[in-house]
């Protein structure tokens, strides 16, 4: 399982990592969970975090081990202390889940998230937008005479800011994939 | 019906042969060592049906509806400490299970749940009695599984019993589809099968020795023990007593919990919690050591959270980690199975020389005898009218060291049998606690007189909750299972009634069990013995009757009206801030405890 780039023996199933739970203060948290890839198991997760009001800011979801039918769903969630450890425990609760991987806490991660965003115009905006594309460096994956497609990767502040900036330029569109993380290191 | 073929190689017995699915589902349950079924057939599970007719291992008990075959089954598994096994076909016969199986979920009993489907292929097209039962059922089980393929139905029944009887027990449902039934596969037997589905038994080491040293210095202890006790089996209660006994820590105990430690312990403070005992409340409220073990700080138990044993250290012994910490935050946490812990912290405790602080715990056990002189329970007897606590004082007078098993429905009764009958022995004690489900007891009570043939099996029922499932009446009769109803008539939705008083300046809305039946006639047109009680001083015969009676009856027991149930802890106060019987109930509840349940 090394080519999934997770640590055995993670927060999961464990009640003592305590950290001071009981602040009012949310936090988000990134949150690793290697599933059984079997049907209804995204159901299971988001029927978690919706029948208990827990938020999800992202999440997504792919097999990453074909012959071991596991899928790693990645979550970005916010919550106080406690909550997010009940998020923990309750994923670590569920019969198809193998692993819970708090990446918040258990070390730096690097986050990545890929998105398209369809900008439209002419003129000086459109120079202007594929300007900053260049300096973000977004790759224009579709253009037509008024038209650009951007492809751009990063952490989703990247994203957030290349889109804020794309606004007044023009910015129809967007499609955004969610966080996908990996623990930094060995 | 195709025809089945069953490949045995040299004639020998293999761990896989060929067989139908059908056939598969009751190799499977033989092979589990199921001997009881609860279900009602249908269209989707005919197939199954076909081949327990052509067996005779298993026997299946035909409920009258659903619900009451999923409560039977949860009434054999609490009693048995085996999962209870359920079947009933597509649709209607699923949804009608799904209340029974949030009931198992809430009250973690181990029950397996076979559900027809219709054929994988008309899957999704609306077909007739389809229902997504997986859909339906995911939030209600603790896990469930659709089989497309008839080569995985052996082994994930197996599976099943593996996920409902492991770690924190709890109902899981398997999905199967009449063509899956039909086809021909592979069986595999259970010991064939590996689980990813290992939860943690023992507990860390370290944290237990914690729990010893904090044992060895607590000058207030208390034991506050639930239904974790009872599911880690008969080894676990008696472990408790050892502890209990050995350290003379006084013990109470959640509903769900009652009999893990005798009732005529010396240690016992009766029930705590929101209709619990003063002086159980009392000594949560001022301990300096808490040992939760196998309870999960219900809101029933805890009253205003800031409020709750503000005082002590808290320790926590639970198999599944995510009910510690959910509520109340606790010192010491110990993630493991009952059982498997209590026998450590017995270990490390004698190796370390079995101390305690004799002399404080002395002067803590005076003190909770002071909060006992209260006399919590005390109600004003009458001498025209039936109390329902002097009935179920004399209920248990006579039915006292009997092999005895109680069922309750919900309500006050459901409180008043908690408080006022003594259990002994774990597994006599089957009520709903986490859902709260009207109907529980009366199927629940078949369940467990199917178990024990020979026990004296008794429903505490309300007259209100034993009409929602009294179909099953037919189904007592059917199977000559001696089930003694004892119904406490009052009239009223009590419960419903106790909190319009306390809380909707007595509006009594829609509280009143108007047109009801003619108990006796009703048990007389089933075929059963009903008896109607309504003098105090024909109590003792009437309930002797009962006893006597070699078959179901149905004990219409016409009680006081407005007799409300006491102690109580109104919603969004305190443990010490509890309501006694002579207490004051208007505007008890203050607007931030009104929206509470
Ligand atoms: C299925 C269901 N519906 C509604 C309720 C709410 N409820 C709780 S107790 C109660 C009244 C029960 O009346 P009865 O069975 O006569 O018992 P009593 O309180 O009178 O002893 C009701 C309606 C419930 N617990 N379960
Ligand atoms: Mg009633």
């Amino acid at each position: 399982m090394s080519a999934l780039h997770l640590k055995k023996g993670s927060t999961s199933h464990s009640a003592y990592n305590l950290r001071p739970t009981f602040s009012d203060v949310a936090e988000r948290h990134t949150i690793a969970v290697l599933v059984e890839n079997e049907p209804g198991v995204l159901a299971r997760v988001i029927g978690l975090f919706s029948g208990r009001g827990y938020n999800i800011e992202s999440l997504t979801v792919a097999e990453v081990d074909h012959t071991g039918h596991l899928s790693r769903i990645t979550i970005v969630t916010t919550g106080t202390p406690q909550v997010i450890e009940q998020i923990k425990a309750q994923l670590g609760r569920i019969v198809s889940v193998r692993d819970v991987h708090d990446l918040t806490v258990e070390g730096r991660a690097v986050e990545r998230e890929l998105a398209m965003l369809k900008v439209v115009g002419a003129g000086d905006k459109r120079v202007e937008a594929l300007r900053l594309a260049d300096i973000f460096r977004a790759n224009v994956v579709d253009s037509t005479l008024n038209s650009f497609v951007f492809e751009i990767t990063g952490a989703p502040e990247k994203i957030d800011a290349f889109a804020d900036l794309m606004r007044p330029l023009g910015l129809a569109e967007i499609a955004r994939t969610g966080v996908a993380a990996l623990l930094r290191g060995d | 019906m195709l025809n089945e073929k069953t490949h045995v190689a040299n004639g020998a017995k293999q761990m896989t042969r060929e067989m139908t699915g059908a056939k598969m589902v009751v190799q499977a349950l033989k092979d589990q060592g199921v001997d009881t079924v609860f279900g009602y057939p249908g269209g989707a599970v005919l197939p199954i049906y076909d081949e327990i007719f052509l067996q005779n291992d298993i026997r299946h008990i035909l409920v009258r509806h659903e619900q009451g075959a999923v409560h039977a089954a949860e009434g054999y598994a609490r009693s048995t400490g085996k999962p209870g096994v359920v079947l009933v076909t597509s649709g209607p016969g699923a949804t009608n299970a799904v209340t029974g199986l949030t009931d198992a979920l809430l009250d973690s009993i181990p029950i397996v749940v076979l559900t027809g489907q219709v054929p994988t292929f008309m899957i999704g097209s609306d077909a007739f009695q389809e229902a997504d039962t997986v859909g339906i059922t995911r939030p209600c089980t603790k896990h469930n599984w659709l089989v497309k393929d008839t080569d995985r139905l052996a082994a994930t029944i197996h599976e099943g019993f593996h996920v409902a009887t492991s770690g924190r027990p709890g109902p899981v449902l398997i999905d199967i589809p009449k063509d899956v039934q039909f086809a021909t596969g592979t069986y595999t037997g259970p010991k064939a099968i590996t689980s990813h589905y290992q939860p943690r038994l023992k507990g860390d080491m370290e944290e237990i020795t914690e729990l010893v040293a904090a044992i060895e210095k607590a000058k207030r202890p208390v034991f506050y023990t639930g239904g974790g006790v009872i599911n880690s089996g008969p080894g676990a209660s008696q472990l408790l007593r050892e502890l209990v006994d050995a350290t003379g820590f006084p013990i109470t105990s959640t509903l769900m919990g009652l009999g893990a430690y005798p009732a005529s312990g010396k240690h016992w403070l009766g029930m705590l919690g929101m209709h619990g005992l003063y002086e159980a409340n009392m000594a949560m409220h001022d301990c300096d050591l808490m040992i939760n073990i196998g309870a999960r700080f219900d809101d029933r138990i805890t009253g205003r959270i800031d409020a709750f044993s503000p005082k002590s250290k808290k320790a926590h012994i639970d198999i599944d980690p995510s009910s510690i910490n959910k509520v109340i935050r606790v010192d010491i946490p110990i993630v493991g199975d009952v059982g498997h812990v209590l026998e450590d912290i017995l270990k490390i405790w004698k190796s370390r020389g079995r101390k305690t602080n004799a002399e404080a715990v002395a002067k803590w056990n005076a003190q909770i005898d002071e909060w006992r002189k209260v006399k919590c329970l005390t109600y004003k007897p009458s001498e025209k009218t039936i109390k329902p606590q002097y009935a179920l004082e004399r209920l248990e007078a006579l039915t006292k060291g009997r092999d005895r098993y109680i069922c309750t429905e919900v309500g006050q009764h459901q409180m008043w049998a908690a408080q006022f009958l003594g259990f002994e022995d774990p597994n006599r004690w089957m009520t709903s606690g986490g859902l709260g489900t009207m109907g529980y007891g009366f199927p629940a009570s078949i369940g467990v007189q199917m178990a024990h043939p020979e026990a004296l099996v008794i429903n505490v029922a309300g007259e209100a909750s034993w009409l929602m499932n009294m179909q099953e009446m037919g189904t007592a009769i059917q199977y000559r299972l001696p089930v003694k109803q004892f119904i406490l008539n009052n009239e009223r939705l009590g419960m419903v009634r106790q909190w319009q008083e306390l809380l909707h300046g007595e509006r009594y809305s829609q509280s009143w069990s108007e047109a009801l039946p003619d108990f006796v006639k009703l048990a007389e047109a089933f075929g059963a013995k009903g008896i109607l009680c309504k003098d105090p001083a024909d109590l003792d015969d009437a309930i002797m009757e009962m006893l006597e009676y070699d078959g179901p009856v149905i004990f219409d027991c016409l009680v006081e009206k407005h007799e409300n149930c006491f102690p109580m802890i109104p919603s969004g106060k305190a443990h010490n801030e509890m309501l006694l019987g002579d207490a004051e109930t208007q505007g008890v509840i203050q607007a931030g405890g009104a929206v509470l349940v």
